[in-house]
C-alpha cells in the first residue's frame, strides 16, 4: 500500500554557471522517515530549499506534488501554510526572547494585534511537553543548550500543524544523548503520522531511524534504498555518496618532496567563549617543502578553527603546542609574527575575512605586506602598481585594471586576489581554507594549477576542503579530522573517498 | 619575487576615451560636493549683494570655521576607521578652560601652555581610545560618556564663570596675521605670493600624478577637464589670497589649517598608516587577518582626534579671548555633519580629508551667509539639517546607481 505525501519530479535548478540539481526525483510516503545523504555541496540543501519555497516556483524546472496536488510555492510562508516545515542547520531563534515568544514569532496568537499571553503560554507549555522539554515557556532561549534549542525549533514546527518536517543536519552540533532524544522524537512523530525528511552525515543515525534513503551526488539522485526490503550497509551508502569515477579535473604534478618545513605538535585549543570546551585536541601535523597536504573532514570538524588558531591565535583561547618552521621553534602568537615567520592563511570566507570589498585589487593585493611597497611608512605608488599588475598577470585575474573594486569581481577572481595578497608576503607555508568554494570549474582548475606551482617552488601547502575528490586530486597526503582531532593520515596513493568517509562515520 | 607563472596573458583592455560630460557623470560623487560649495557660495554672494566675498567677511569665514575644519580632519580618520567621537565639543571647552586657568590664574606663559594642552588633548583621546580599541566598547558610548565628563570638568575648572582675557601673544594663535615681509602696504604682498606658491604647488603635484597615471594607462580624466579643473582651483586660490591681501593678509589659522590639511591628505593617501585605517574601517576582520594591529590603530586614531580637538579648543578660546563654560557646545555635531557631507561613509572605510574640509566649508558658508541675511538661528538649524540629509541621500543615490 502506497500513500505518497510528497513527490518531487525531475527537479532541475541552475545557478549562473552551475547546475545545482539535475532531474532529481524523490518520493516520500506518509509517516516515514526519509533520509537524504550526500557530500557537502551535493545538492541536498538546494533540494530542500526548492521544496520549501526559498527558491520560488518558476526558478526551477520540475513538479512538486504534495498531498496529491501539484503545488507552486512562492515563498516559505506558502509551504508552511501547507504544513511543510524546515528546520535549518543554523537555528533561527532569537536568543534574547523567551521560548514562548520564539515559538509564536511571526505567528502570534493575537486579536487585533494584541497578544493573548495566557493562551500563548499555555499552548507553549503543551508543545514543550510533546517534545519532552520541562523548561518553563518563559525561559530565555539563550539559557538553553543547542540540543534543547533544537527541540524548541521542533515545538515551533508543531505549533504550525506540521505534516512534513524537514531537518537539515539536526544532530551535527549535538551531544550523543541529545541526538538520541531527537531521533526518538522523530520515531514518535512517525507513529503519529508525521513524515520527516532527515538530512544527515551520520550513517549510524540514518540506519537507525530511516525507512528510505535517497543518496544525492553532484546534483543527482543516484540511489534510493528501501531499508525494509534490503539490509543497508554503511558501505553501500558511502559508495553511493562518493561515486566510483574520479574525473580528470586536476592538473598533473610530479611531487618533489623535500625537508620538513612546518611541524605543529600537541596543538590544543579551547573555545573562545567557553573555556571548558576543547575545540582542538592534540593535533600533530607536518608539511614538507614541495608537499601539498590535505585536511579532510566534515563541516564543523574543527579544520578552520585549527588553521585560525595556528595563524596568530586568531581563534580560541588557552592555545598550547609548539610550531616549528624549518626545524626552529617560532612564535606565531600574532598574525604579524606568523606572517613574518613565513606563514600565510587564505581564509574560507573571502568576503567576510579575506577582502576589503570596497577597495581596489591593488590595495587588497598589498594589504598584508605594505612594508614591501613602502619606505619609512610612505607608499611608493609606482612600485605598488607594478607589483599589483605583476600578480594580476601571473594569476590571470580577469579585469581591465588593478583599480577595479574587488566587490565587482567574480568569485574565482576574488579568490585570486586573496591569493595574490598572501603570495606577496612571500610565505614558506600556505594554508588554503576551502580555496575553491563557490567558484566555477574553470577557475578551480586554475587555482589547482597555482597550488601545484607553489609546491614546485618548494613551498609547503595545506589545503582544507570539504570536497574529497579535490583533496584526492591535488594532495600528496591527507589528514582526516573529526571533532577537533586528527583520526589519522593517508598517503594519496592509498587514500580513497570510501576510506576517508568510513574513517569519519565510524569514529 | 616568487610567483606562479601566467597561465595565459591578458593585458589590460584599452579604455575608451571618455567625454568630459561622461567623465563628470562617473565622478559625480567626487566633485559633487565641491560643485555644491561653489553653487552655495555664488548663491549667497548674490543674495547678500556681495557681502559674502568681501575681504573682511572672507577673513571672518576662515576664522569662524578653522576649529571645525581642524576637528573635521581628525573626525574623518575616526569615521573612516568605523567609529564616531561625540566628545570633541566638550574637549574644546575643557581645553579652553584649562588654558585659561593656566594662563590667567597661574600666569603660565603661552609657549608652555600650548604644548601642555595639546598633550592633555592627546591623553584624553588616548583614554577614550583605550576602552574602544582594547575593550571593544562601542565608541558611541565611550565618547558619549566623555562628552558628559569633559563638559562637567569644564564647568568645574571654570567654577561656572568665564575666564579671560588671555595674553596678547596667545590671541595671535587665532586672530594674528602673517606679517607682510615686503613693506606693510596694501595689498599684502606676502599673502599674494604665498597664494601663488600654493596654487603652483597644487598644479605641479596634480600634473606629476597625472603623468605617472598616464604611464600606467589608468588615467581616464579627459585632458581638457584636467586643465580646466586645475586652472579653476589655482585661480580660486590666488583670487582668495588676493582678497585676503586687501584686508589684513593671511590669518595665522589659515596657515595652520593649510599645513594640517596637506599633512593629513598625505597621511591618508600615501602612507601605510593611512592605508591601514581605510582597511580597518572597510573590513576589520580582514585587516586583522592581514597582520594589521587594528587595536593600536584605533587607539591612535582617537588619540589624534583628542589632540586636534585640543588644538581647536585653543584656537577657539584665543578667538573669543575668554574661556566660557558653554565653549564648544554642539561642535561635535557640526564636525560630524561636515565629515558626512564630505562623502564619508557611516559604515567606515570611505572618505577623504579634502571632502571633510569641503563639507565644513559648506556648513560654514551657509552659517555665515544666512547670518548676514538675518535668518534666525531656528531656520538656520532647519536648513543645515536638510542640507546634511540631502548630501547623504545624494551619496547613497550615487552609490546605488554605480552598482
Amino acid at each position: 500500500m502506497q500513500d505518497i505525501i510528497l513527490e518531487m519530479r525531475g527537479i532541475t535548478k541552475t545557478f549562473p554557471g552551475v547546475k545545482a540539481l539535475s532531474d532529481v526525483s524523490i518520493k516520500v510516503q506518509r509517516g516515514e522517515i526519509h533520509a537524504l545523504c550526500g557530500e557537502n555541496g551535493a545538492g541536498k540543501s538546494t533540494l530542500m530549499k526548492v521544496l520549501s519555497g526559498v527558491y520560488p516556483h518558476g526558478s526551477y524546472d520540475g513538479d512538486i506534488v504534495y498531498e496529491g496536488k501539484t503545488v507552486a510555492f512562492g515563498g516559505i510562508a506558502d509551504s508552511e501554510d501547507e504544513g511543510i516545515i524546515i528546520i535549518h542547520q543554523e537555528l533561527a531563534l532569537v536568543p534574547q526572547l523567551s521560548i514562548a515568544e520564539n515559538i509564536f514569532l511571526g505567528n502570534e496568537i493575537a486579536a487585533r494585534g494584541i497578544i493573548d499571553w495566557p493562551q500563548v503560554y499555555s499552548t507553549t507549555e503543551a508543545l514543550l511537553r510533546k517534545v519532552g522539554l520541562t523548561e518553563s515557556s518563559s525561559t530565555h532561549i539563550g539559557k538553553l543548550g543547542v540540543g534543547k534549542q533544537q527541540l524548541v525549533e521542533i515545538a515551533k514546527a508543531l505549533s504550525k500543524k506540521v505534516k512534513l518536517l524537514i531537518l537539515d543536519e539536526p544532530t551535527a552540533a549535538l551531544q550523543e544523548n541529545d541526538s538520541q532524544k531527537l531521533l526518538d522524537l522523530l520515531l514518535e512523530f512517525k507513529a503519529q503520522g508525521i513524515s520527516s525528511i532527515l538530512i544527515s552525515h551520520k550513517l549510524n543515525e540514518i540506519s537507525r531511524v530511516a525507512d528510505t534513503i535517497t543518496v544525492i551526488r553532484d546534483g543527482m539522485a543516484v540511489a534510493t534504498l528501501d531499508c525494509h526490503n534490503e539490509e543497508i550497509s554503511e558501505d553501500r551508502i558511502i559508495r553511493g555518496m562518493v561515486g566510483r569515477d574520479m574525473e580528470h579535473r586536476y592538473p598533473h604534478r610530479t611531487p618533489n618532496i623535500g625537508a620538513n618545513l612546518l611541524e605543529v605538535s600537541d596543538w590544543n585549543v579551547w573555545h573562545p567563549e567557553s573555556a571548558e570546551r576543547q575545540v582542538i585536541r592534540d593535533i600533530n601535523l607536518k608539511v614538507a617543502a614541495g608537499e601539498v597536504v590535505g585536511i579532510a573532514g566534515l563541516m564543523g570538524s574543527g579544520r578552520t578553527e585549527f588553521a585560525m588558531s595556528l595563524f596568530g591565535k586568531s581563534y580560541g583561547q588557552n592555545i598550547s603546542g609548539t610550531v616549528r618552521l624549518k626545524g626552529e621553534a617560532v612564535d606565531v602568537s600574532t598574525v604579524s609574527k606568523a606572517v613574518a615567520n613565513g606563514l600565510a592563511y587564505v581564509t574560507e570566507d573571502r568576503k567576510e575575512l579575506g577582502l576589503v570589498l570596497d577597495e581596489t585589487i591593488l590595495r587588497n593585493t598589498t594589504l598584508a605586506n605594505l612594508e614591501g611597497v613602502s619606505t619609512r611608512g610612505v607608499i611608493d605608488d609606482t612600485q605598488e602598481r607594478r607589483i599589483a599588475e605583476d600578480y594580476r598577470k601571473a594569476l590571470n585575474i580577469r579585469t581591465p585594471s588593478v583599480f577595479q573594486k574587488v566587490m565587482n569581481l567574480s568569485g574565482g577572481n576574488q579568490q585570486k586576489v586573496v591569493l595574490s595578497k598572501w603570495l606577496f608576503t612571500q610565505p614558506d607555508v600556505l594554508i588554503l581554507d576551502e580555496p575553491t568554494r563557490g567558484i566555477d570549474v574553470g577557475a578551480k582548475f586554475e587555482i589547482y594549477s597555482i597550488i601545484n606551482q607553489l609546491a614546485d617552488e618548494g613551498k609547503g601547502v595545506i589545503v582544507i576542503s570539504s570536497e574529497m575528490p579535490e583533496l584526492l586530486g591535488i594532495c600528496d597526503r591527507i589528514y582526516v579530522m573529526n571533532e577537533g582531532a586528527f583520526l589519522g593520515e593517508l598517503a594519496a596513493a592509498e587514500a580513497s573517498q570510501e576510506k576517508i568517509m568510513s574513517m569519519i562515520v565510524t569514529a | 619575487m616568487e610567483q606562479a607563472k601566467p597561465l595565459s596573458e591578458t593585458g589590460p583592455e584599452p579604455q575608451a576615451k571618455l567625454s568630459v560630460g561622461a567623465y563628470l557623470a562617473n565622478h559625480l560623487r567626487d566633485y559633487g560636493m565641491l560643485l555644491a560649495l561653489v553653487v552655495i557660495m555664488v548663491l549667497f554672494e548674490f543674495l547678500t549683494d556681495g557681502t559674502l566675498m568681501r575681504p573682511v567677511n572672507l577673513t571672518n569665514l576662515f576664522l569662524q570655521n578653522s576649529y571645525i575644519i581642524i576637528m573635521a580632519i581628525g573626525m574623518l580618520l575616526v569615521i573612516v576607521a568605523g567609529h564616531i567621537d561625540l566628545s570633541v565639543g566638550s574637549v574644546v571647552g575643557f581645553i579652553g578652560a584649562l588654558a585659561a586657568v593656566m594662563m590667567v590664574e597661574w600666569n603660565m606663559p603661552p609657549i608652555l601652555v600650548v604644548p601642555i594642552c595639546l598633550a592633555v588633548g592627546f591623553l584624553i583621546g588616548a583614554a577614550q581610545g583605550y576602552w574602544i580599541a582594547y575593550w571593544k566598547i562601542p565608541s558611541f558610548i565611550v565618547t558619549l560618556a566623555g562628552m558628559l565628563v569633559f563638559r562637567g570638568l569644564t564647568l568645574a575648572l571654570l567654577e561656572g564663570q568665564s575666564v579671560g582675557p588671555f595674553p596678547k601673544n596667545f590671541q595671535l594663535l587665532s586672530t594674528g596675521f602673517v606679517p607682510d615681509l615686503f613693506g606693510g602696504g596694501k595689498p599684502n604682498v606676502t599673502a599674494i605670493l604665498l597664494g601663488v606658491i600654493a596654487a603652483t604647488a597644487i598644479v605641479m603635484l596634480a600634473a606629476r600624478s597625472r603623468s605617472r597615471a598616464m604611464k600606467f594607462g589608468i588615467e581616464d580624466e579627459p585632458f581638457s577637464f584636467f586643465v580646466a579643473k586645475n586652472a579653476l582651483v589655482a585661480a580660486a586660490i590666488i583670487f582668495i589670497s588676493y582678497l585676503l591681501a586687501t584686508y589684513r593678509g593671511l590669518p595665522n589659522v589659515l596657515i595652520t589649517m593649510a599645513v594640517l590639511i596637506s599633512a593629513y591628505t598625505f597621511l591618508t593617501n600615501s602612507t601605510t598608516i593611512g592605508r591601514r585605517i581605510y582597511a580597518l574601517g572597510g573590513n576589520e576582520k580582514a585587516a586583522k587577518l592581514s597582520g594589521i594591529n587594528t587595536e593600536r590603530l584605533t587607539f591612535l586614531t582617537f588619540a589624534n582626534m583628542g589632540m586636534l580637538a585640543a588644538l581647536a579648543g585653543l584656537i577657539f578660546a584665543a578667538r573669543l579671548n575668554t574661556a566660557t563654560p558653554k565653549g564648544g557646545v554642539a561642535f561635535e555635531l557640526d564636525v560630524i555633519a561636515a565629515v558626512f557631507i564630505g562623502g564619508a561613509s557611516m559604515s567606515g572605510g570611505v572618505g577623504k580629508i579634502i571632502g571633510a574640509v569641503v563639507g565644513a566649508f559648506i556648513m560654514g558658508v551657509m552659517n555665515n551667509g544666512m547670518s548676514i541675511l538675518g535668518i534666525g538661528i531656528d531656520w538656520q538649524q532647519v536648513i543645515k539639517g536638510l542640507v546634511l540629509l540631502a548630501a547623504v541621500i545624494f551619496d547613497v543615490y550615487n552609490k546605488n546607481k554605480s552598482r
